[in-house]
Order: C-alpha cells, then sequence, then structure tokens
C-alpha cells in the first residue's frame, strides 16, 4: 500500500485501486490549484489582453474622421512607423520625423536611466552596507516619494526649476547669476523628473544584488593591491551587474513611453513617444496609428526583455 | 634577504573594539617579531584576537595603539592594497566572475604588470599548486581542495613578502587537510616566503610551524618552536591547549637554587627544576604528557599509583584512564607497538613511572 505517494512513478500497467484513488485526488488538487488562479486570469484577461487586442485589431484598421475606427483592413499605420507617403507621387519615403521622436525618446530614456544609476548605484551600496536592521529602513525611505501622486511631484519639480522658481531665486540670492536660468522645460529637466520618478525602479534590484555581493571579495581586491576605483570596476561592478540591467530596464522602460512627466517638464516643445501616442489618440484623431505606435514600443521592449532573460539570467543562474 | 632579518613587527598593539562599558580588547599589549623566510604560526581558541592580529598587518584593521612595522617601516598610514602582503582568506574569497587563470592574474594586473610577464608567472603558479588543467575553468567549477590551491596561487602570484594564512584548511576535510598541510610548508620553503598562518587546530601549528605563538584572550602567553611549545609550556594555558596534559599538585618542601624538593600528592617526594617564583611551601601545578607515563606494577621507583578506570583502544595507541591514589585522575597513553596487549583491565592496580624531565613545573 505504499503506492499512495503521488510521484511515485507507476510501473505496472493495470493500476490498483489505491493508485486510482490517487490520480482521482491529484486531479482534484490541480483544479483546486487552478481556481486560486482565477481571479488573477480573470483580471489580466480583462485588463490586460483584451484591451491589447483591441489596440492590436486598431493598429490594422483604418482611422475614422471623427476619431475612433473603421473596421476596414489597412497596414498604413504600422507602414507609417518608419515610411510616410509622397502627397504627390505615392512612394513611400523614409519618416525622418518620427525617426527623430525615436532618436530623442531613447536618448531621453537613456539620459534617465544613467542618471537613476548615478545616484542609485551609490545609494544601494550605502543601504547595503548598513547594519541588517537599519536597511528596510533606508529602503522604506527610498520609496516614500513614490507613494506621492505623480502629477503632484511633477508640479513640485516644476515650482522648483521655473524661472521664479526655488533654484533660480537662490541662485539670483547669491549673485551666481544676473538673469533666471532656462531650466524648466529642457531635456535635461525631463531625464531630472524621470529619474527622480523612477529612482525606486533602480534602488530596489541594484540593492537586491548589493546585499548579495560577498564584502570579502572587496577585502580580497584591496589584498591584491587593486585601489578603491578599481575594486570598484573590476570586482563589484562585475558582482551587481545583474542588478545593474535589472534596474537600467525597469528604469528604461517607462522612461521611454513616458507621457505626464515628459508633456509637463518637456513643455511638450520636442514630441517624444509618449506624447506621440497621446497626439494620435487626441488631436490627430488617428488612432491606429497610436496603437501601432503604442504597440510597436511594446515589441522592442519584449525583444529586450528577451535578450536580457537569455544573457544575464542564464549567466547569473550559472554561478 | 639575510636569514633571521625582521620581516614583521608588532610593538604594544592593543586592538579595542565597541566603546565605554561594551569596549574589550581583541588585542591586548601584542608585542611580536617575525623573522624573514619564517613558518610563523599564530595559534590559539576563537575570539583569542589570532585574526585580528592578522587582518591588522594585511591593513584590514588598525590599532587602537601601537605599532605594526613591516620591513622596519611603520605601515600604520598604508592601506592594505600599498602593503606588499597577501592574505588567503579562510573563505578564499575568490572571484566567482573570473576564471582560475583571471583570479591569479588579479594582483598582477593590479599591479600593472606586463601581459608576458603576467602570463609567465600565472603559468608558473599553476604549476606550483597543480592546478594547470583547471585554468580556464570558473572558480565555482573546482572542488574546495582546488579552490584552496587557486586561493593559495593568487595570493603568491606577486610574489608578496609576508603571505598571511587565515586558517584556510578549516573547510577542507581530514584527508586533504594533511596533505595541504605538507603542501604549504613545501610552498612556503620553496618561494621563501613568510608566511603567517592562523589555526586553532594545535597539530597543524606544530606540524607545519618554524615558530609558534599561543595566544589566549588578547595577549601572547609564549612564542617557541613546535618542540619548546609542547615540551616546556611556559603556563596551565599552554600546556591544556597543546595536545593533552595530566595535571597535579606538589608541595615545595625545600629549595637550592634552581632546584626544589616537592612532595607529590602521592605523598612520593622529588627533586625537581622549579621557577622561581615558587617559594617554600607553595603549592605548584606539574604538567605531565599521557605518553611520558610508563606504566609498571607498583614498586618504590613509582611516583604515583592508582587504579585504571577504563581503557579506550585507539588503533595506533591505547589510552588508560586512572585514577590517582591521593587525588585526581590522570590519562596515559601508550604506544600498540607489539599489538594491543589487553593485560590491564578496569579495576586492576597500577604503578605510575614518571621521568624526572617529563614533569614540567608550571607558574599557575
Amino acid at each position: 500500500m505504499a503506492a499512495t505517494s503521488s510521484d511515485a512513478p507507476v510501473q505496472e500497467t493495470g493500476l490498483s485501486r489505491p493508485e486510482l484513488a490517487s490520480r482521482a485526488n491529484d486531479r482534484a488538487a490541480m483544479r483546486r490549484r487552478l481556481m486560486l488562479l482565477a481571479p488573477a486570469v480573470l483580471i489580466i484577461t480583462i485588463c490586460g489582453l483584451a484591451p491589447l487586442s483591441i489596440v492590436l485589431a486598431y493598429s490594422w484598421m483604418q482611422p475614422a474622421e471623427y476619431a475612433g475606427v473603421i473596421p476596414q483592413f489597412s497596414p498604413d499605420a504600422w507602414i507609417n512607423l518608419a515610411f510616410e507617403r509622397d502627397l504627390f507621387s505615392d512612394e513611400l519615403l523614409p519618416n525622418f520625423a518620427y525617426y527623430s521622436i525615436y532618436a530623442r525618446s531613447i536618448m531621453m530614456a537613456g539620459m534617465t536611466t544613467l542618471l537613476a544609476l548615478a545616484v542609485g548605484f551609490p545609494t544601494s551600496y550605502f543601504i547595503a552596507t548598513r547594519a541588517p536592521h537599519r536597511r528596510n529602513l533606508w529602503l522604506f525611505l527610498i520609496t516614500i516619494p513614490f507613494w506621492t501622486n505623480l502629477l503632484i511631484r511633477t508640479f513640485a519639480i516644476m515650482l522648483i526649476l521655473r524661472d521664479e522658481g526655488v533654484l533660480n531665486v537662490i541662485l539670483l540670492k547669491l549673485g551666481i547669476i544676473d538673469t533666471p536660468l532656462q531650466l524648466l522645460f529642457t531635456n535635461w529637466a525631463v531625464s531630472y523628473g524621470l529619474a527622480y520618478a523612477y529612482l525606486p525602479l533602480m534602488v530596489m534590484p541594484l540593492y537586491a544584488s548589493m546585499e548579495k555581493l560577498d564584502f570579502r571579495l572587496v577585502e580580497a581586491g584591496y589584498d591584491l593591491y587593486a585601489s578603491r576605483f578599481q575594486v570598484l570596476r573590476r570586482v563589484i561592478i562585475p558582482l551587481v551587474k545583474p542588478g545593474i540591467v535589472a534596474g537600467s530596464i525597469l528604469c528604461f522602460i517607462p522612461a521611454i513611453g513616458d507621457y505626464v512627466i515628459t508633456s509637463q517638464l518637456g513643455g511638450g516643445k520636442r514630441m517624444m513617444l509618449g506624447t506621440l501616442i497621446a497626439m494620435q489618440f487626441g488631436p490627430a484623431r488617428n488612432w491606429p496609428q497610436g496603437s501601432a505606435i503604442a504597440l510597436g514600443l511594446m515589441i522592442i521592449v519584449l525583444i529586450a526583455l528577451f535578450i536580457y532573460a537569455k544573457k544575464v539570467v542564464a549567466r547569473s543562474n550559472m554561478r | 634577504m639575510v636569514a633571521g632579518a625582521t620581516a614583521i613587527e608588532a610593538r604594544n598593539v592593543v586592538k579595542t573594539f565597541g566603546s565605554g562599558s561594551e569596549a574589550f580588547n581583541a588585542l591586548d599589549n601584542v608585542s611580536v617579531t617575525i623573522r624573514q623566510n619564517e613558518f610563523f604560526t599564530l595559534l590559539g581558541p576563537s575570539g583569542c584576537g589570532k585574526t585580528t592580529l592578522l587582518r591588522m598587518i594585511a591593513g584590514f584593521e588598525l590599532p587602537t595603539s601601537g605599532e605594526i612595522m613591516l620591513d622596519g617601516q611603520p605601515v600604520a598610514h598604508l592601506p592594505p592594497f600599498k602593503r606588499q602582503v597577501n592574505t588567503v582568506f579562510q573563505s578564499y574569497a575568490l572571484f566567482p566572475h573570473l576564471t582560475v587563470a583571471q583570479n591569479i592574474a588579479f594582483g598582477l594586473e593590479m599591479l600593472r604588470r606586463s601581459k608576458s610577464e603576467i602570463d609567465a608567472q600565472v603559468d608558473k603558479m599553476l604549476k606550483l599548486v597543480q592546478m594547470e588543467p583547471m585554468r580556464n575553468r570558473r572558480v565555482n567549477q573546482i572542488s574546495g581542495g582546488q579552490q584552496q590551491r587557486v586561493a593559495l596561487a593568487r595570493a603568491l602570484a606577486p610574489h608578496p613578502k609576508v603571505l598571511l594564512l587565515d586558517e584556510p584548511l578549516s573547510a577542507l576535510d581530514l584527508k586533504l587537510r594533511k596533505g595541504m598541510q605538507i603542501e604549504l610548508k613545501r610552498l612556503q620553503m620553496e618561494t621563501g616566503i613568510t608566511f603567517i598562518f592562523v589555526t586553532h587546530d594545535q597539530e597543524e601549528a606544530l606540524t607545519m610551524s618554524d615558530r609558534v605563538a599561543v595566544m589566549s584572550k588578547g595577549k601572547i602567553l609564549q612564542i617557541g618552536t613546535p618542540t619548546e611549545i609542547y615540551e616546556r609550556p611556559s603556563d596551565r594555558f599552554v600546556a591544556d591547549f597543546i595536545g593533552e596534559t595530566n595535571f597535579t599538585q606538589a608541595e615545595v618542601l625545600e629549595r637550592q637554587g634552581d632546584e626544589g624538593r616537592l612532595r607529590l600528592c602521592s605523598g612520593v617526594e622529588i627533586v625537581q627544576q622549579i621557577n622561581s617564583l615558587a617559594g617554600i611551601g607553595d603549592k605548584v601545578t606539574l604538567a605531565i604528557r599521557p605518553e611520558r607515563i610508563e606504566l609498571a606494577p607498583h614498586d618504590d621507583a613509582c611516583q604515583f599509583s592508582g587504579t585504571v578506570q577504563n581503557v579506550v583502544y585507539f588503533g595506533t595507541d591505547t589510552t588508560y584512564h586512572l585514577n590517582i591514589q591521593g587525588g585526581g585522575h590522570m590519562t596515559v597513553r601508550l604506544q600498540n607497538r607489539w599489538g594491543h596487549q589487553s593485560v590491564l583491565q578496569a579495576g586492576d592496580e597500577v604503578g605510575l613511572r614518571v621521568p624526572p624531565e617529563a614533569m614540567q613545573v608550571l607558574k599557575d
């Protein structure tokens, strides 16, 4: 009667009664487990898959005159991601306007990621080297801004950066400048705002890998004649690389598609992917175009994540 | 290099951890001179300060007061990466993101040696620790004993003036450990580098060292060759920590110069070399190694007599636990040179014969 164990391999062809019973038990257990998954599956379907399917469908349709779509197949929106039709000859020409938006978005997201990394790396190192019972407090402090409404935080940054803002007033009073600096509505303002918003997303994975870092390896580095900078470059950074990559991805992805911060702090002067998508659904009334851009962005992000999973995760598992 | 010249000197080194009422001295006024080309061992139980002293020489800790000298120069101001001292860490601390060869090359690369010099030195080191076939493995793909060898090679590659070894053998199983003990001694002879070895294993200390410093509670109790430490322990802690020892009390009856007449607990009187501190009427402690005692039928040549309590057979030798007449217990170990002779059994009465030079009077 030892065969009641569910994972014992069944060797005989004929199943005895307890084995049959255990199979029935297994099926019941499986059903119960699937029931536990049901709420999540329901939410993902309603709030994730269904809207995504609609977006996918819209991207292959024609725009209606006053917003919405005409349910007729058209690949135009996808072609427009890379090409535009010449008004007269109808031939396909490179869509340079979009290219510059892509380039600008990638650059801004890159700047944001670098800025967040530059601030987040020492911060995570600091937290990881505190006494264990203090670390959670520091992490908690890092996440506090996350609890404040994004729009309010963005307005707060505007108050600091604008011509009569805190920063300019201080600089003027100190006599460092005579006329207010143009701080707001610049690329710097945007990446500053983005880096501030997504800093916790950088710090968390970085901290997670730094906490696992064996600081005896740092000592070994010093012992073997590595200066502080060399220890950082040759020992610490290679060892926390999975954290750096994960943090950078988590920062880069929302930054490249961000709408609120880029439009508020950038002043809408220079178009970015987020603002471009919003414009297609708004003033441009080209829903298929907006859908295609949004999906294109998503596909690129997924490809990047896939490459990351293949390379970095595979390598860190080897350890 | 002049043989016998000083490699490392610690002068009145004190290290205090914590502050106020929680402060305690990990090192309490430690002075020691370690010679060049020496295999020097810091031996003591955990918490005795031996690792703290080692980390201080490496530069990971600074003395609260006192001075560490390397080659006659004070090194307090030098960070670890500017000291020509390398460490073999207890956990090996090999870089997991590098291969075996890259680990060994690390120190040389930091010293900005030329590519050809690094390659040659790495090859030499791999050969020295017999790890050539493993050169391109990652360090997590090799066994603990192999990691140990790589850690050694990595620390030896820059040819430091002093090599520090922090209980490097403690993670190995008995057989590997024995092999590595011999290997370490060989490496030290071949490279001519000063080795400072930290361990709590007295056997390790005795088999490898030129000199041993026995430490307890932040102090060095005795420095000497393994023979000196074992044969002539300076105090009760050293005698007890190094090997097995029987302690027995005796009373000083009279003394003449260095010699004194002692009355043992058995009532037998003996003449023995004693230290200058003990006066007439004082109690002194005698230390007697178990293997120096002979068992015989009781007669006048015996200093003690006792009853066999139990007999433990160890293969190479047999240990007898005895109740001594006049108080106390003693352990006697006899080699089984002619096979195990189970002549004696529990309950038998025997006499104990101890040669005078086997009895060591300790300051208590």
